[in-house]
């Protein structure tokens, strides 16, 4: 190898010379691995990259040949590409010379093409305008490798996508040359790929989900790459960008669910390896297997995108012969990907109140679950534990159950982690527990969070726990005996939290949800004195009543309400207080409010 | 959808019904605005319905089976209402279809073509190869390409049944034929193949037809002699069609090269294919009888003035005319003559020259608008007349002796109807004047002659493709759908 790479780099040796180098170290890199790993380890792409520059064009494909065989590889190192600036350039500009460059060019990029970096940096070089006229080139290879190229440039990214809908080519717009190759007669390769940038044009708001080329087409292309005449790779890569597409659109959702029988289609995904392969044909077992775990989860994220929104596609699904145990099954996979994929199906359906009550219960879903949560990777994690917060929503019948194997150690160490949507899911399936629950649940909630804890959620940056933190609160603190009981225990730190968050700078909800708190703390029996005795709240309650927005006013009226009820102890003194405290004036002025809400008192 | 033979999807709660009471879970339910769609497929048999563009799924349906033993009975499109006042539209394709069943179709085009593609033939290949071959060579021989069809089997190394001579001789007959010189090719028919035509009367019948419709036209060769032109310009007539029958073809692509063009290369040609045809000595020897006939050049341009020799010397003109309006395959495949007689080769070869010359001017002429029956000549005139006359003579004694032929008086009719108007050729029935309306009767000729030899009437690629055609029929009569996508046609170029 040593001695070709140095041939091929001798300028002095002859091109037909150099060019058979190329050739020779281009059928090496198409045996194993190995084989290019160690044509890695001899720098060979410097040396090819270098070729690049000859002013000879067969030897140019040569090395560009050589190139492609080593980028697709597994093993090769995608960075390699982009360590030289000038490199991209230059492969750009060798796009014009043959259809020969134009498809190694092309299928180099689709292969090192890997995030949003390399996107921006292949976006940059033009990649766009020189690869677009590719597509209406007369060599089917070259076509292919151009329109995979823009899959992997779009695939969510919105600045290519937007880009792509407004190239013309031949006096077409790309989006109608897509859709040209989404064709029934073209060859499958082509639709799926072509669907797949339709799909992320789409999804980045470059074509409308209601535009015809989507609903009409890319979408039913989709549906007949999961049929069961497709191979299962193609099944696999229909299914996931099909979940992708409809993933945020209830439209699409209701479209491809009713579409070929798409739900009872996916059904068949759990169907690998057979029984029938198992026994017959070895080969056939092998490549069974190594399909199934993608199959399964590619369905499952499907049925995740698909019962996303719908009640009544929620409920075809779980009608689907054996979905719940499947889920189920899928929950306790070792493939991680699987189980992800699971666990967001699982989420998906778990939204509808029917099935948490139904079927949720008879599978005793919580189950693995609960197993699922237990050192599970995050990203596991944060579907999970949002599906638990479904879970635990006072109408599940699940509540129990979980709440008994332990879960509220396990949300309080949630919301300790690191990964904000951890602790968002986290207080928030807290919050879900405490609502309406009982004294004892609730003093465990509060002992196992720690008031430090609760502090530390109640300082988070993020809006969204502190608003769940303060809904929690909110729920802890409800029936009076609880009220009286948590503040007798903990009411001097809440008190000073509260203080903190009205005075601090937060949104009109934060505040809002705080003036409750106070107003549940206010319907307490003893835990009405905390804050009759606290000026500074009550100044504050006073200031609310006038503030402009008439929600906060409505929050800060409750309070009043609740301290000055009538047919409590002691209503007679704190109603004393408060008109010395002017706050009769500030009510005169609201009665003559328009607003009804606030006529009310 | 409740009753036997019958499919439906219903409204009103989604199911489908395959001729029973009882429906399946099918699609959703559908009301007032839907677009609703059935696409029935009758190459695996299954049909779906489609929402609003959408295609629910597909249902096996067993149309085949009762179509085939009940033809008459078909699917009929129906549609049911329940609420008064309901108003339905139905589309059959007048408008474009929500669905995009242009879409649907080509896939299962391309699926059929597949097919067709990647029929398996296994480890046949060689006896499907042999049989190809056998294919295209016999096609050849019988429309008298035969040196191609000599070079083709020396290329793929194959015997030819029939003699060259025989090939030859048919060849020479079509040719004049296709040229419009009916009255010579019968009379070389009588003389290669006597008693055929007296064993044919029908034939006869035709072809005495076709040479009055030449002699209208002007190109018969009993008219042509009276004409003032030369005659080799007329056997080069733009108009006269090849020899290989054309599949629907119009007459629009009819010879543009009018013949003219290779002719100048011919000459040169046939010295050049001499050294590669002393490579191949043993196909020499079958070509003698054309050889012998060639003509001299001097002899040559006598020959049109007098009537008696006629037949003699029109039958070396097609000789001569075969060598330079066919094509240069040809020249190589009289190896004899030129080998023997090399000298009147080269002479030919200069002498046709000269008549290019003249070609191209009387070429033009023929394109002018100007066109006079019998070309003008009013001695060919009486000469037609009195042909016609004849022709009445021989229909009535063919009527005496077999019976009264409806297709023989309305072929008599539509000849003599040529006279009634003034400009026979752009009259109701001029089109038998076009030079493509002689192929039919050539066929007629040659599929005569070969069954008088023993030899298939018609060639085995034409029976197949014939049998293709038929099977297409056959199946679209018994609704096995795929016919639709495998015209024969879409195979012929």
């Amino acid at each position: 190898v040593s001695r070709l790479l140095y041939l091929l780099q001798q300028e002095s040796s002859s091109t037909e010379l150099r060019t058979e180098c190329a050739v020779v170290l281009g059928s090496l890199a198409m045996g194993t691995e190995n084989n290019v790993k160690s044509l890695l380890d001899c720098h060979i792409i410097p040396a090819l990259l270098q070729g690049l520059l000859s002013p000879d064009l067969r030897f140019i494909e040569a090395c560009l040949r050589c190139l492609r065989t080593i980028f697709i590889s597994p093993v090769t190192p995608e960075d390699l590409l982009y360590t030289d600036a000038t490199v991209i350039s230059h492969l750009m500009a060798l796009l014009s010379r043959s259809r020969y460059t134009q498809e190694y060019i092309c299928q180099i990029f689709s292969h090192c093409c890997k995030g949003p970096d390399h996107q921006t940096i292949l976006f940059n070089h033009g990649a766009v305008q020189n690869i677009a006229h590719l597509l209406v080139s007369t060599s089917y290879k070259v076509r292919m490798q151009a329109l995979k190229c823009f899959s992997v440039l779009a695939f969510e990214n919105p600045q290519v996508s937007m880009t792509l809908v407004n190239v013309v080519v031949d006096g077409e717009l790309l989006p109608q040359i897509f859709v040209k190759m989404l064709q029934r007669d073209k060859p499958i390769e082509m639709q799926l790929t072509s669907a797949k940038c339709l799909t992320s044009m789409c999804r980045a708001g470059a074509i409308r989900t209601d535009d015809s080329c989507i609903v009409l087409k890319t979408l039913p292309c989709l549906v007949r790459m999961c049929s069961k005449e497709r191979l299962l790779e193609e099944r696999v890569e229909g299914a996931e960008t099909l979940a992708y597409l409809i993933e945020t659109d209830v439209e699409l959702q209701r479209i491809a669910s009713i579409t070929d029988h798409l739900i009872v289609m996916l059904a068949d995904y759990f169907k690998y390896p057979s029984s029938v392969s198992a026994i017959t044909d070895i080969k056939r077992l092998d490549h069974d297997l190594k399909h199934a775990h993608e199959l399964r989860q590619a369905a499952f994220k499907l049925y995740a995108s698909l019962g996303a929104n719908d009640e009544d596609i929620r409920k075809k699904i779980i009608e689907t012969e054996n979905m719940m145990d499947r889920i189920v099954n899928g929950l306790s996979e070792s493939s991680i990907k699987v189980r992800l994929a699971a666990v967001r199906c699982l989420h998906s359906l778990s939204r509808s109140v029917q099935q948490l009550r139904t079927s949720f219960q008879d599978h005793a879903v919580w189950k693995p679950l609960m197993k699922v949560l237990q050192n599970a990777p995050n990203e596991i994690l944060v579907v999970a534990s949002s599906t638990l917060c479904n879970l635990l929503l006072e109408f599940s019948p699940s509540k129990e159950p979980i709440l008994e194997s332990g879960a509220i150690e396990l949300l309080c160490s949630l919301t300790q982690s690191e990964n904000l949507a951890l602790r968002v899911n986290g207080i928030w399936a807290l919050m879900n527990m405490a609502f309406q629950a009982e004294q004892k649940i609730k003093s465990d909630i509060l002992r196992g969070l720690s008031t430090e804890q609760l502090f530390q959620l109640l300082s988070d940056s993020d809006v969204n726990v502190l608003m769940k933190t303060l809904g929690l609160l909110r729920n802890l603190l409800s029936t009076r005996p609880h009220i009286d009981h948590i503040m007798s225990t903990h009411g001097k730190q809440i008190m000073q939290a509260v203080t903190l968050i009205l005075e601090g700078e937060h949104n009109i909800e934060v505040k809002e949800q705080t003036l409750c708190i106070l107003a549940n703390i206010a319907d307490g029996t003893t835990a009405k004195e905390l804050i009759m005795t606290n000026d500074d709240i009550l100044q504050k309650i006073k200031y609310y009543m006038s503030h402009s927005n008439a929600k906060l006013q409505l929050a800060a009226m409750f309070c009043i309400s609740n301290l000055i009820w009538n047919e409590e102890e002691g209503s007679q003194e704190r109603q004393d207080k408060l008109r010395d405290m002017g706050i009769v004036d500030i009510l005169h002025k609201l009665s003559q409010s328009s607003d009804p809400n606030l006529c009310d008192k | 959808g409740w009753d036997k033979h019958s499919y439906g999807y219903h409204g009103d709660d989604g199911h489908s019904f395959c001729s029973s009471g009882t429906g399946q879970p099918y699609g959703p339910t559908f009301t007032t605005g839907d677009v609703i769609g059935c696409c029935v497929n009758l190459i695996n048999n299954t049909c779906f319905y489609t929402k609003n563009g959408h295609s629910l799924e597909k249902l096996r349906i067993n149309v085949n089976s009762f179509l085939f033993f009940f033809p008459q009975s078909n699917l009929y499109p129906t549609v049911g209402l329940q609420t008064p006042g309901e108003i339905v539209d139905a589309n059959f394709g007048q408008q474009p279809f929500v669905f995009d069943i242009e879409d649907y179709m080509r896939e299962w085009r391309a699926k059929i073509q597949s097919t067709i593609k990647r029929f398996p033939i296994g480890d046949r290949l060689g006896e499907w190869q042999a049989m190809l071959q056998n294919m295209v060579s016999s096609y050849l021989v019988h429309h008298g390409y035969c040196s191609t069809a000599a070079a083709f089997a020396r290329v793929t190394d194959t015997t030819i049944q029939e003699e060259q001579t025989s090939i030859k001789n048919r060849q020479r007959i079509q040719k004049l034929v296709l040229a419009g010189r009916v009255g010579e090719a019968i009379e070389a028919t009588h003389q290669l193949y006597p008693g055929l035509l007296e064993h044919n009367p029908n034939l006869l019948f035709m072809l005495k037809c076709r040479q009055f419709v030449e002699m209208v036209n002007g190109t018969d060769s009993e008219v042509r002699c009276f004409s003032a032109r030369s005659p080799r310009s007329q056997d080069s007539y733009p108009g006269s069609p090849s020899l290989s029958p054309r599949h629907g073809s119009n007459n629009s692509h009819v010879h543009s090269t009018g013949a003219d063009s290779p002719t100048c290369s011919n000459g040169v040609m046939s010295t050049k294919s001499k050294q590669s045809c002393s490579k191949y000595p043993a196909l020499s020897s079958s070509s003698s009888s054309s050889s012998s006939s060639s003509p001299s050049s001097v002899n040559y341009s006598e020959s049109n003035s007098t009537d008696s020799t006629k037949s003699q010397q029109h039958s070396s003109t097609s000789n001569q005319e075969t060598s330079d309006s066919e094509m240069e395959m040809e020249a190589e495949h009289y190896p004899n003559g030129v080998l023997e007689n090399s000298s009147t080769r080269i002479m030919n070869g200069t002498y046709k020259h000269e008549e290019i010359l003249q070609t191209d001017e009387s070429s033009m002429e023929d394109n002018c608008p100007q066109r006079q029956l019998c070309g003008g000549n009013h001695a060919a005139t009486e000469r037609m007349i009195q042909f016609g006359r004849e022709l009445q003579t021989l229909s009535e004694q063919l009527c005496r002796e077999y019976g009264k032929n409806t297709m023989h008086k309305k072929m008599l009719q539509d000849a003599f109807s040529l006279l009634a108007y003034s400009d026979p050729w752009n009259c109701p029935v001029g089109q038998q004047l076009d030079p493509i309306q002689r192929e039919p009767v050539c066929a007629a000729l040659n599929s005569a002659i070969l069954e008088s030899q023993n030899l298939p009437k018609q060639p085995p690629l034409m029976l197949a493709l014939g049998q293709a055609s038929e099977c297409l029929r056959l199946m679209a009569r018994v609704g096995l759908g795929s016919c639709s996508f495998a015209r024969v046609d879409d195979y012929l170029h």
